[in-house]
């Protein structure tokens, strides 16, 4: 097959306007004869179920929590961009366009980015309109924020709980079309297959997570925002649920994986404390503005403060490497996500690390504390500060922080077309669970802007584009392919539940992380890449063997749920592996040891890998088949980034 | 914060060894009881919900069925977790969830008693995972502003004095935990419920449904089967998030002002 992104000719600025008009609309009196099923109820989901139940749609939810106000989008701290210019700074769409693309390393596409950047401005009027509490001025007016090293303030806030407020709002709209019946929710629900029909996605299966029953849900279209897959590394910010399960089974039924290496490793993390650690705490990247990150000048330094025979305060100046301020003069700490972590890797590689780990460098806010005061500090980062001594008992205002990068998102993610409708007809992916949008690194405070510009403002209307052109037949699971798939949902529970084995699933989730993060993380080279082919290969084929699944399927049985998702995981990570291999250049997250500049940099290579790598499954044990989305820039002119 | 007394946590803490008593049920039906279960070499540095997991680890291991609970982004913030611990709800620390609880506030060779949430309105799923899906039903009720996607204003159009956004911002941080229902010796979800709508009466957009709101959360709230509020604080007390009572005087009044109108009037 081949792809077509179905991105609409003319100038940028009239690409989306023009395309919305040409979409065919569903006549209001039909609306209700159409069902579809929204698969997650994050941002993008709640988003895109209240305002097609708005329009008139039938439509079914479905999430795995206990309630839909609880997908992960709930734990994203900053903000979120728009380009409103309420601060005269020189904001404008073209701005906010011309950051995302360059931001992303030129791996993402012109037209989607440029239609984000457009609706970003409604995203804020429909969040305010709905009651959530931005940030406001004595004025009474919004307030902004500059984030992740941007140039202008666009980024509006809600102190440090940005996604818990945009999505409460969002999960609001969606009760109202509960109450009003237009919406049926299912909660403690996880999808399990897509249901294909003559090439259409025309259903879905799902488990009923207290009973086990194994359930069918008929629609006109599925739209799956189901998030992203940043737990494939078994520890990272993501919630302990968050999983590849429903994208992974839509891709085996035909949908395309786009990028999918291209993974987002944040610099400041809250180190692992021991084998024990289930998940990783995020601490806003703010931090950066008034830290300063270093590590011991020599490994004996570092041997004594891993011993805890010296603390980070007792060492002298000049003992102390600042090496983002000794690296890049020009941006010093405030250097991209990726650019940061990278060096905070080598730092520990050198055996300069600390912490009883040794695996964390110094973030430290003694210089800051002397020039503006403890409180003032205080008044900046105090629920900051509170989390990091919550969690590690150390007092930051006394010590240097102990920082360490961990998996945050992750760029990748099924690939869509300009409708955001994957390679299977009727089958959509907004939010983290596609890949449109980033390119091969993500900007601070775009995640919010995604998920809810897709769901509130991009899906609308090109759903009822195809709901339009396949007209208001109804339709039910009396189709074969609906009792074929759930057999297949059936069968795989049960083969799951039959594994009576030694190692318990999450042995081989954190076995599966290692691999993962040695040699698909933060610098990945060819051999790496080979060997962690062969190591995932034999853990899957172990994990069939060997895993301990306890209970059976007729109950509420946590193992199970995770045993599904593991095995889902162990397939993904391979096929991560191939694509950090194929991509023989440097971008954005994805950093290949074989390209770098002389100075060490990540050195893209434009000419042979500005495409997106789209990804075909071909069957079990079998390879994937990579299609080529070539990039065509018009608008911007590819440059290298530097921030010495 | 309280003075937390580790300060240094370079060097390898002593382990604890714990005895768990667990409240098993296997479903809304079991009578379920409590198990005991021994917890050893446990880190000071581990959450409370990693020593579980390393209790589960073994459980599993035996060939037993794991202790049962529901927990998500183990941030503090998706409000997934529960968990009565000694008596508490989100145990013995003041203003964080049980997935922020961290061994170092247990001591060595103590028992811990480990319960779901107590509510009639609660019910048992499994274990120590409970049924909350009488708070979804209670904001299903009203907890929103009636507007639709596109054609609203621009966002600066209507401004709002800071305190007044701030004070909204106090009441929004409800994670609809249910801390504040276990808590509570008559199982109220008041400060659960004024959390919401105090959110709504200040501020501006909230303004046009405000006393249909008040008294539609009300009735639903009264139809789940929570109990009324005597005043005892236990909510604001145990709650997370630190919301304040003064959100249930203030649910009081809208609801009592939403009487002085007649029915056409509000609706």
């Amino acid at each position: 097959m081949k792809l077509d992104a179905k991105i609409p000719e003319g100038p940028l600025f009239e690409k989306w306007p023009k395309h919305k008009f040409n979409l065919k609309l569903v006549n209001p009196a039909n609306k209700r004869k159409y069902t579809i099923l929204v698969v997650g109820t994050g941002l993008a989901g709640s988003s895109a179920a209240a305002s097609l139940a708005e329009l008139g749609y039938n439509v079914k939810t479905f999430c795995f929590q206990d309630s839909p106000r609880r997908a992960h989008s709930i734990a994203a701290q900053g903000g979120i961009n728009a380009a409103k210019n309420y601060r005269n700074d020189g904001d404008s769409v073209y701005r906010l366009f011309y950051d995302t693309i360059k931001g992303g390393d030129y791996r993402a596409r012109e037209a989607n980015v440029y239609r984000l950047a457009d609706v970003s401005v409604n995203i804020i009027d429909q969040c305010v309109a709905q009651g959530v509490p931005f940030a406001r001025e004595y004025g009474g007016l919004l307030d902004n924020r500059s984030f992740g090293g941007s140039q202008v303030s666009r980024t509006f806030y809600a102190r440090g709980q940005t996604g818990q407020q945009l999505l409460l709002g969002a999960y609001s709209a969606l009760n109202r079309q509960i109450h009003q019946g237009t919406i049926k929710s299912y909660n403690r629900h996880e999808m399990l297959d897509v249901v294909v029909v003559d090439g259409k996605a025309q259903g879905i299966v799902t488990r009923n997570l207290i009973t086990g029953e194994i359930e069918t849900h008929a629609g006109h279209a599925v739209l799956l925002c189901t998030g992203g897959y940043g737990n494939v590394f078994y520890l990272s910010t993501n919630a302990m649920g968050s999983n590849i399960t429903a994208a992974w089974k839509a891709h085996k039924r035909g949908a395309y994986f786009g990028n999918p290496c291209f993974t987002q490793i944040h610099p400041t993390c809250i180190p692992v404390s021991g084998d024990h650690q289930s998940k990783l705490t995020l601490m806003s990247e703010s931090l950066r503005n008034d830290g300063r990150v270093w590590a011991p000048k020599t490994k004996e330094l570092a041997e004594k403060l891993r011993k805890g025979e010296l603390k980070g305060s007792d060492l002298k100046e000049e003992d102390r490497d600042y090496f983002l301020e000794r690296k890049y003069p020009a941006f010093g700490n405030l250097v991209p996500r990726d650019v940061a972590s990278r060096n905070a890797k080598e730092i520990v590689d050198e055996g300069r690390g600390v912490g009883g780990s040794g695996v964390a460098v110094f973030l430290d806010f003694a210089e800051s504390i002397a020039r503006l005061g403890e409180d003032s500090v205080r008044a900046k980062y105090g629920n900051l500060f509170d989390m990091y001594e919550q969690i590690t008992a150390e007092n930051p205002y006394k010590q240097p922080m102990r920082i360490y990068p961990a998996v945050h998102y992750t760029m990748g993610g099924l690939w869509v077309d300009y409708n955001l409708q994957t390679t299977v007809p009727g089958l959509y992916a907004l939010g983290e669970a596609n890949f449109s949008d980033h390119g091969a690194n993500r900007l601070g405070a775009s995640a919010l802007m995604q998920g809810l510009a897709d769901g509130y403002f991009v899906i609308p209307y090109t759903v009822g584009d195809y709901l339009a052109n396949i007209g208001p037949k109804p339709v039910d699971d009396s189709h074969p392919a609906f009792a074929e798939t759930k057999k297949a949902v059936e069968d795989r529970i049960a083969k799951l539940l039959s594994l009576k084995g030694t190692k318990t699933v999450d042995e081989y989730h954190r076995e599966l992380g290692h691999i993962m993060w040695e040699y698909c993380g933060m610098a990945r080279t060819e051999e790496g890449l080979k060997k962690a082919k062969g190591l995932i290969s034999e853990l899957r084929a172990d994990f069939w063997k060997n895993a301990i699944v306890p209970g059976t399927n007729s109950e509420f049985n946590q193992s199970l749920e995770k045993a599904g998702r593991v095995a889902d995981f162990l397939e993904l990570g391979e096929l991560m592996v191939d694509d950090a291999l194929d991509r023989k250049e440097s971008c954005g997250g994805h950093f290949r040891l074989e390209s770098q500049t002389d100075e060490g940099e990540a050195l893209r290579d434009d000419d042979n890998y500005a495409y997106v790598a789209a990804w075909e499954y071909k069957g079990d044990n079998t390879p994937e088949q990579l299609h080529r989305e070539e990039l065509v820039f018009e608008n911007v002119k590819l440059t290298q980034r530097s921030y010495k | 914060m309280s003075h937390i007394s580790h300060p240094n946590t370079n060097k390898m803490s002593a382990h604890m060894n714990l005895t768990l008593k667990v409240w098993r049920q296997k479903n809304a039906n079991d009578k379920g009881g409590f198990v005991t279960y021994k917890a050893a070499d446990i880190s000071p540095d581990m959450s409370f919900l990693e020593m579980l997991d390393v209790v589960n680890e073994g459980l599993i291991k035996k060939g037993e069925d794991p202790i049962h609970f529901d927990h998500d982004c183990r941030e503090g913030i998706c409000g997934m977790c529960s968990l009565y611990i000694n008596g508490r709800a989100h145990g013995p620390k003041r203003a964080i969830t049980t997935c922020q609880l961290h061994m170092r506030s247990f001591s060595d060779g103590e028992t811990i008693t480990i319960e779901p949430w107590r509510a009639a309105a609660f019910p048992v799923v499994k274990d120590l995972a409970v049924n909350r899906q009488a708070f979804d039903r209670i904001q299903q009720s009203g907890g929103y502003v009636s507007i639709n996607t596109g054609g609203v204003p621009d966002a600066n159009e209507i401004p709002i004095p800071k305190f007044i956004a701030d004070e909204a911002f106090n009441s929004a941080t409800c994670i609809g935990c249910g801390a504040c229902v276990a808590a509570c010796k008559n199982a109220s979800a008041m400060l659960f419920v004024s959390a919401k709508v105090s959110q709504l009466a200040l501020l501006p957009q909230g303004q046009q449904e405000r006393y249909q709101r008040v008294q539609a959360m009300v009735a639903q709230m009264d139809e789940e089967g929570f109990g009324n509020c005597t005043n005892t604080g236990a909510c604001e007390a145990e709650c997370p998030k630190e919301i304040s009572i003064t959100n249930i005087a203030r649910m009081n009044r809208e609801y009592f002002t939403s009487k002085f109108f007649k029915e056409e009037e509000i609706h």
